[in-house]
């Protein structure tokens, strides 16, 4: 069977369920395909085979015998950012080069629990810093559809990944839109679910009351079987919210029709480029003629989501990185002369020149003095933002815009100016600073670039986001589109 | 000196008797080997996340009760952010604008009798470091991390306290309520319970506060009050000689008494307090409250009141009596025995008991004389079966065994002798024995009325009863 690398995850689990082939097969059919993109695309930082490959002979045992979970001897590839027991977890920097987790994150313990097989960890931005997976210490991942572009970031890993079929499904994170963006510019379907659905346990903290793990597939139905097994409680996570995990696999295939879709007249500023916008319109025409409802809403202080976040993120991220000292484990510098030396070289040397900047503004903005004007104020923006969002459900179901001003760009024209790879994020950050859940789905192409159509949903309504995906999905071929030399 | 008036506050730190830590699953037991007992969280290894030990809160909504303050409904986890080896995140998990517990008072005794109110700002949760190890490492620093972690409630004064003596004072009567609350096992040795000075001076009369000097980490009561002596002074002297006091923070040097600058103001860390992102805020209800209020002891002060009444004894007796949850049932336990002698008892528990505890380094808990051991013994003197003097000898005896006081007794023959005319025989004999004194007595001599008493106690080897005795001798030396 030549064709796996195009099948669903959910027909690849019913086919290693009905025994049609084995899970030895299916990992070694995509490690091969990893080790033979890996030269042109950089997705991976690490490739787990042998361990991959005894997991898939347990796997196939535990079929054998009529056993097994839902995701029982599927592959999947895991964001460097999430702590792997016993295998090295970088976080994409110079920093964790030599970490090997003595733990599992409870999103890779709960992927592990139901059968998934990891294949190996894949490229990010550093600390998830970024919005092209250019600043991972260990080169910029190549976006599929022209290796001359950026696959988006920070999660551009795990998204080529998934748009060259390398692996069916990855997980991913997204801290201002880490998962969506580069699922625009990859044409895949990324999923970031509320905040607190998933355990963040694990997953190596940027900014902590905005990150959130989800994942990245070429379909929403996919995403709905992932999501499935990741969600849930944790005590572990006190910021995991004790809610139940409805079976979104099952919510896929409710009717359309009355759906409510808000259109946010922000979202389709002057930013936006217009061929973009209009594939993004041509979606929301097709939902109208799948029976949706469209209206326009206006939330006037989501246009400051770029400022708030860019001091909220940096403030939290300028103490969750403060762990890295080079004391316990991770980079230490040669010879430190004494304790400042230590630090001062050890995280000189370690980070990254993103990860310092955003370090340096997030000890900037929480510093006597600087504190009142700028992070109590970005929170109190942060409340009118999450104030619009709660006003705009009041009226629609979803709301629905573009997941980014433009398609794919190329590699190093944006990273000589923060502030135009910041301005990436204009339309994601909005989600992740009120903790919503939203999609992010393939809807055309613009010169041969995938464009990405966003839908955000209120808190929790994840089987709702997807079952508005999946319907789109269902009318279009847009998620099954593969990049040339990757068919 | 005179013309000055100190000001002091005082930070105490009470570790919280939990099992395991604040924000980790790691046991708190003191003494393991280094690092045995730090987990992951513990160690702030990239990814874990801090999750709140109820117990621990419910130990500080307990202080708050007992100090008549407010209980947040709500209180809030800040970060405080620096850098140091021993604190494995780079920041401390701490509460900053809004602590769990604010606005309480404890009143203290000053050395007059007066009974002084001392305000209580506020007492926040937050977690101790780890400790840096210099011995027998040459060359490196070693880092234990089995403190890091640990919960800590911050009781944090207003600067009420005028005296090193006051400051004692005060934190003896929060030792005392910890440990009646049962939230800190008190151990300054080991560091679970300190304190911070913040000690300032000004004229007296004056309103505004003089620039204050915190010194840190002080670990016992008699530390306390040597380092904010000398503080007291160093400042006077400075102010005296027309210098000036820069704010900045001390450390006491036990062993030559003083206390030397540490960091100044300018050289401060700034903390970058946030709240944190990790942890929801922390909600305390009106049933909370009230299951936390069902566990409250009698506090000492109810305590103390009531031995005075109930026993009739003096306020500075009820107070030694109730400084500690143990003693004071101790003690209870012998007048439980003794109905009709809480002062004989109080008396025993202040004065014998406690010094034969205090030699040995023993808590009245030790299980060494129980108290109904005791009571037996103060029932013989009662009784008149022994005298005072001879029942500290029966102490003696009874507190390095375990017979019991009339085991002691028989069988080293001392009961009392009350037969009257077994006490006539031996007062005859020493009349016979000493003409000469005898005569001299009756000659107006009555200073030899002394060494009768002797030479009968001394042939009865002290069992005469004294009351008896002097009647008797009395009569039969006046002829």
């Amino acid at each position: 069977m030549s064709d796996w690398h195009t099948s669903t995850l959910t027909q690849l689990a019913a086919g290693l369920r009905a025994r049609k082939f084995s899970s030895v097969e299916l990992v070694r059919a995509y490690l091969d395909r990893i080790d033979a993109s890996q030269a042109a695309l950089n997705a991976f930082i690490s490739v787990t085979r042998e361990q991959a490959l005894a997991d898939a002979a347990a796997a196939d045992r535990a079929l054998a015998a009529g056993a097994g979970g839902a995701l029982t001897g599927v592959p999947i590839a895991h964001k460097d950012i999430f702590c792997t027991q016993g295998v090295r977890t970088t976080c994409g920097s110079r920093m964790l080069d030599n970490f090997v987790s003595p733990y599992d994150a409870t999103v890779v313990a709960k992927l592990k629990g139901a059968g998934a097989i990891m294949l190996g960890k894949t490229n990010m931005d550093e600390f998830a810093m970024g919005s092209s997976s250019e600043t991972s210490f260990y080169g910029p991942v190549r976006n599929p559809w022209n290796p001359q572009l950026v696959p988006g970031g920070s999660s551009g890993g795990s998204a080529a990944a998934v748009a060259a079929r390398l692996v069916p499904a990855a997980t991913a994170t997204d801290t201002g839109g880490s998962i969506r963006q580069p699922a625009a510019l990859c044409g895949i379907t990324g999923l970031k679910p509320t905040y607190g659905r998933v355990s963040r346990y694990g997953m190596i903290a940027f900014a902590s009351s905005l990150d959130q793990g989800g994942v990245l597939t070429p379909s929403a139905a996919d995403a709905a079987l992932m999501l499935r097994e990741m969600a849930g409680f944790d005590a572990n996570d006190s910021t995991s919210v004790d809610t139940p995990v409805p079976d979104y696999v099952a919510a896929l295939e409710q009717p359309l029709a009355g759906l409510k879709v808000g259109l946010l007249r922000e979202f389709f500023d002057k930013g936006l480029d217009a061929h973009n916008e209009q594939r993004v319109r041509e979606a929301l025409k097709l939902y109208q003629q799948l029976g949706a409802r469209l209206t326009e809403v206006s939330l006037p202080n989501l246009p400051l989501s770029v400022p708030v976040y860019y001091v909220v993120a940096p403030a939290e991220c300028s103490s969750n990185l403060a762990r890295f000292d080079g004391v316990r484990f991770g980079y230490r510098c040669e010879n430190p002369r004494d304790l400042t030396d230590l630090y001062r070289r050890s995280r000189g040397e370690g980070f990254g020149a993103e990860v310092k900047r955003r370090i340096m503004t997030g000890t900037y903005v929480l510093s006597a003095g600087y504190y009142d004007a700028y992070y109590l104020k970005a929170q109190r923006v942060r409340q009118l933002i999450n104030a619009d969002f709660t006003r705009a459900f009041g009226s629609v179901d979803v709301l629905m815009g573009p997941t980014t001003p433009t398609p794919a760009f190329a590699i190093g024209a944006k990273t000589s100016d923060p502030i135009t790879m910041y301005l990436n994020d204009i339309y994601t950050i909005g989600a992740n600073l009120a903790g919503l859940p939203a999609v992010s789905i393939p809807c055309g192409f613009v010169q041969e670039l995938p464009v990405g159509l966003q839908i955000v949903g209120p808190h929790f309504s994840e089987a709702r986001v997807l079952n508005a995906a999946h319907a789109f999905q269902r009318a279009t071929d847009w998620h099954t589109r593969v990049p040339q030399g990757y068919a | 000196m005179s013309g000055w008036e100190t000001v002091i506050g005082l930070e105490i730190h009470a570790q919280l008797a939990t099992r395991s830590k604040i924000f980790s699953g790691s046991a708190t037991a003191y003494g393991a080997p280094p690092n045995a007992q730090a987990n992951l969280v513990d160690l702030g290894y990239p990814g874990v996340l801090p999750v709140l030990n109820a117990e621990a809160v419910r130990m500080a909504v307990k202080l708050g009760l007992a100090i008549n303050a407010r209980i947040a409904a709500q209180s809030v986890f800040a970060r405080k952010n620096y850098f140091y080896p021993d604190l494995p995140k780079g920041y401390q998990i701490s509460q900053y604008e809004l602590p769990i517990v604010a606005e309480g008072a404890l009143d203290i005794v000053l050395d007059d009798g007066q009974v002084k109110r001392i305000g209580i700002t506020r007492a926040h949760l937050e977690e101790d470091a780890g400790k840096s190890l210099h011995e027998g490492l040459p060359g490196v620093t070693g880092i234990d991390l089995n403190r890091a972690g640990t919960p800590l409630v911050e009781i944090v004064s207003e600067p009420h306290l005028r005296s090193a003596k006051e400051a004692v004072a005060y934190m003896k009567k929060v030792h005392t309520l910890v440990r009646y609350l049962e939230i800190c096992d008190g151990n300054m040795q080991e560091g679970s319970f300190r304190c911070d000075a913040n000690v300032s001076v000004r004229q007296a009369g004056a309103h505004k506060f003089g620039t204050r000097a915190e010194i840190k980490n002080l670990n016992s009561f008699r530390f306390v009050e040597r380092a904010i002596n000398y503080e007291v002074a160093r400042q006077i002297d400075l102010l005296e000689s027309g210098g000036q006091v820069v704010q900045e923070t001390r450390l006491y040097d036990p062993d030559r008494g003083e206390t030397r600058a540490m960091r100044s103001k300018e050289e401060a860390n700034d903390y970058r307090y946030f709240p944190d992102p990790d942890l929801l805020p922390v909600v305390v209800d009106e049933a909370l409250i009230a299951s936390v209020r069902a566990t409250l002891p009698e506090l000492p002060d109810q305590k103390a009141a009531r031995f005075a009444s109930q026993y009739g004894l003096s306020a500075y007796d009820a107070g030694v009596l109730t400084a500690s949850r143990e003693l004071a049932a101790y003690y209870e336990e012998v007048v439980r025995e003794l109905p009709q002698e809480p002062k004989l008892a109080a008396n025993w528990v202040m004065g014998e008991l406690a010094a034969a505890l205090n030699k040995e380094n023993l808590e009245v808990g030790s299980g060494k004389l129980p108290p109904a051991r005791l009571a037996g013994l103060l029932r013989r003197i009662c009784d008149q079966t022994i005298s005072g003097k001879i029942a500290k000898e029966v102490f003696e005896t009874m507190w390095s065994g375990s017979a019991s006081a009339d085991a002691v007794i028989d069988a080293q023959g001392l009961r009392q002798i009350t037969d009257t005319a077994a006490i006539e025989r031996v007062i005859d004999e020493v009349m016979a024995r000493n003409p000469a004194q005898l005569a001299e007595y009756r000659a107006g001599k009555d200073k030899l009325f002394g060494f009768f008493v002797g030479q009968v106690m001394k042939a009865t080897a002290g069992k005469a009863n004294p009351a008896q005795l002097n009647e008797l001798l009395r009569t039969k030396l006046g002829g």
